[in-house]
């Protein structure tokens, strides 16, 4: 009988060290209570540059552990850097906007490593248990983020809807593996591969079956149409930081989980399968723009928009070749830079109070110029215009698609695109084009943002302009960690 | 030896009923309870498979389910309690602050 | 044996319809410990008999009583009132879980199904070794990642109830 080495923990390293910052954080919250703020934030951060290096460092060791249930590959890797880049984000943004709010608890800072954790491990491991422990650990510690502001019934409700909705959608999840279990005798991919690839076994119902749970499941994880009701009140209820987290990090997990079970582990060939995402992706780029054409709360706009970028990334789903793939992650990576950065120009407090309407936008030209121009890159890159991030991931995905010949797609993704320039640019307008009237009584504090969220949106302005004129890194290296997939 | 298909089809049936209970039912605690339900169906069905093919895996699996619905439903029903002192409500269809 | 197999299942199917129509939570959260009660007497005899014992002990012993304190605490006049109630859009759920349920139910009855390879515990070894003994070995070698993983979702979950549930801050 064999035991576990240290060896096998040489791919868990970066895990590890977060799970230490975890605890650091912890108690010095117990023993450094009330001013100590910032120490717990910049421990965070410590905590997630080191893991950072080390995921670094364990790019082309090829390292595995634990009877082959934990890869270190290339895509595990470039995934579990952008959770802890995006958990950077989160921290810069988070500090003021506790402050603001009252939310005095240093467990915040724990809970955010703890859903970093479960990504993490959703990401890089072959076993659907471990894989759904990881999507539990990160649903929970999400959970409870959204609905720290305890005393507010919105973040309240927020809370037990996606609660509700999460707790439902595991039940479909956990249905479905167990049927596939059924069907082919194991939880590891790697093996289910094998047991799918005999003569008939993807016409076994009990395959069939657990298959369509498995993607309602994921459905309602990464929010497509018809499981995304929930998305809106979840992210306009949580408190904003964490709502940059949730639609960066968790849909990027989400779809990483996507394409490592059911892309590259189940062979979903089938007619049927192609038809179904297709009507997918279809359904959500188009509902998801529609409805957020229709918003009057910027908060719940980029909600909605964030839905419809999932139908984006869903298109490059349907094509499914490696190309597409590399897109789906090349987006991913965008999209989450460029939501984090917009939902964190809604940390800062405008007039005193946290915008939420296009109303509270106006007047940032003059009061917060250098807020205004960032908000804008973000919203020109969320419209997809050259220079930008946005712009490279559409320009990938819908190559892919029309390369593999589906065209009515791509006209239905850019008619879309088009559909979605009216209100980002309608922010944008709000930020340059109105005065504003200052509401009385109201502080004006002309260009004193606060440095952690500034730093935090400079370098995620950055990020996105970065990827838009120099793509090549990114690209190769998404088209590399899919390789590895296979 | 007890037919395979006849747990499944008693882990279908089970798994339905908490569907359409969470579907349904309007007090938010009756609406978790359906999801322990639902979770119920699946364990009942992990067992079927291990013991149709003389593997442990799907034993294994059940433990993790088990723990999971336990940490689940702490922070659910925590979550249920602040709600609730806020709203002094249980029903869903009350919580609609945020529109669905 | 057999005939207990189907009186269990019958029994379980009726309480768990209990947790949908009654109107009483608490009778609904009554009804639900019965059900589990019944698994667990299904689980023992398709020899998964430390499953049955957890399942007593954690799911009705904890899980239920945890449920059934928080419906305690929040007891108010009108708990009762939340009746299943029928209108369009509900009909229309029920009737595509229905729908769904009956295709699922004729593909699981088909005789031809297909399940995977063998594994290496038919019922002889697992009495040979022990029910509880080999479980534990394979909680501590093929399975120790997620043994260990694992607690940190229960550190969340504590972490969630301290700060979510706390009355005050102080």
């Amino acid at each position: 009988m064999a035991f576990v080495t240290t060896t096998d923990l040489i791919p868990l390293i970066p895990e590890l060290i977060l799970l230490g910052a975890a605890f650091v954080v912890l108690l010095l919250d117990l023993f450094a209570p009330g001013s100590q703020r910032t120490t717990l934030a910049v421990t965070t951060i410590v905590g997630f540059v080191i893991a950072l290096v080390a995921e670094i460092q364990l790019l082309d060791s090829g390292a595995t552990g634990f009877y082959g249930t934990i890869v270190a590959d290339g895509f595990s890797i470039l995934f579990e850097s952008l959770y802890l880049v995006i958990g950077i984000l989160t921290v810069l943004l988070s500090l003021h906007y506790l402050d603001d709010h009252g939310i005095g608890f240093g467990e915040y800072y724990v809970l955010l490593i703890t859903a970093v954790v479960g990504m993490m491990f959703m990401t890089s491991s072959l076993e659907l248990l471990v894989i759904f422990i990881g999507l539990e650990i990160m649903s929970i510690s999400s959970y409870i983020l959204v609905g720290i502001r305890r005393r507010v019934p919105e973040s309240n409700e927020a809370a037990l809807k996606y609660l509700l909705l999460g707790a439902f959608s595991t039940g479909f999840l956990l249905y479905g593996i167990s049927l596939l279990y059924g069907a082919t005798g194991s939880i590891r991919i790697p093996e289910i591969v094998v047991a799918l690839q005999e003569p008939g076994a993807l016409n076994n119902p009990l395959a069939i079956i657990g298959v369509a749970l498995i993607i309602i499941a994921m459905g309602f994880k990464v929010a497509v149409v018809p499981f995304h009701m929930w998305t809106p009140d979840v992210y306009s209820g949580a408190p904003t930081p964490v709502t940059a987290f949730l639609s960066a990090a968790a849909k990027a997990a989400g779809f990483a989980m996507f394409v490592r079970v059911l892309l590259t582990g189940i062979p979903l060939e089938a007619e049927l399968w192609k038809d179904l995402f297709w009507a997918i992706a279809v359904l959500t780029m188009t509902v998801g723009n529609v409805m957020a054409l229709m918003q009057n709360s910027v908060k719940r706009m980029l909600a909605y928009s964030s839905v419809a970028h999932a139908g984006y990334i869903m298109v490059a789903v349907v094509v499914g070749t490696p190309a597409a793939l590399s897109s789906v992650i090349f987006y991913s990576c965008a999209y989450a830079v460029m939501g984090t950065g917009a939902f964190g120009i809604l940390t800062v407090r405008h007039f005193g109070k946290t915008p939420d309407s296009y109303d509270d936008l106006a007047g940032y030209a003059r009061y917060k110029p250098c807020l205004a121009f960032l908000m804008s890159v973000f919203m020109l890159s969320l419209i997809g215009l050259p220079l930008t991030g946005g712009f490279i991931g559409k320009l990938q995905i819908f190559q892919a698609a029309l390369e593999e010949g589906w065209v009515w797609l791509t006209v239905i993704g850019l008619l879309n695109s088009a559909l979605s320039v009216y209100y980002y640019l309608r922010v944008v307008v709000c930020l340059y084009m109105r005065e504003g009237s200052v509401p009385d009584g109201a502080v004006l504090e002309v260009a004193e943002s606060p440095g952690f969220a500034l730093t935090g949106l400079v370098g995620a302005a950055s990020v996105v302009v970065y990827l838009g004129v120099f793509p090549q890194t990114l690209l190769e290296l998404a088209a590399s960690s899919v390789s590895t997939l296979f | 030896m007890i037919p395979i298909s006849h747990v499944l089809v008693l882990s279908a049936l089970l798994f339905s009923i908490g569907v359409l209970g969470v579907m349904l039912r309007r007090n938010v605690i009756v609406v978790f309870m359906s999801i322990e339900l639902m979770l119920n169906a699946v364990n009942l069905s992990f067992v079927g498979f291990a013991r149709t093919m003389d593997d442990m895996t799907g034993v294994i699996f059940i433990f993790f389910i088990i723990v999971v619905a336990a940490a689940e439903a702490v922070v659910g029903l925590s979550i249920i309690l602040s709600i609730y002192r806020t709203r002094k409500t249980l029903n869903i269809d009350e919580f609609n602050l945020l529109k669905w | 044996m057999i005939v207990f197999f189907y009186l269990f299942a019958l029994i379980s199917l009726i309480l768990a319809l209990g947790v949908l129509v009654f109107k009483n939570p608490i009778h609904s959260a009554l009804s639900l410990v019965g059900t589990f009660f019944c698994l667990a007497a299904i689980y023992v005899m398709l020899n998964a008999e430390f499953v049955a014992v957890i399942q007593v002990l954690v799911y009705a012993g904890a899980i239920m009583v945890l449920f059934l304190f928080v419906l305690m605490l929040l007891s108010t006049k009108d708990n009762d009132q939340y009746a299943l109630k029928l209108n369009v859009s509900r009909g229309l759920a029920v009737a595509i879980t229905g729908v769904l349920m009956i295709q699922v139910l004729t593909a699981f009855m088909d005789p031809t199904l297909r399940f995977g390879e063998p594994g290496a515990y038919p019922v002889e070894r697992i009495q040979e070794i022990g029910s509880i003994a080999l479980i534990g070995q394979l909680l501590f070698t093929e399975f120790v990642l997620p043994f260990e993983v694992i607690s940190i979702l229960l550190l969340v979950a504590v972490i969630g109830a301290v700060i979510i549930a706390k009355r005050r801050v102080p």
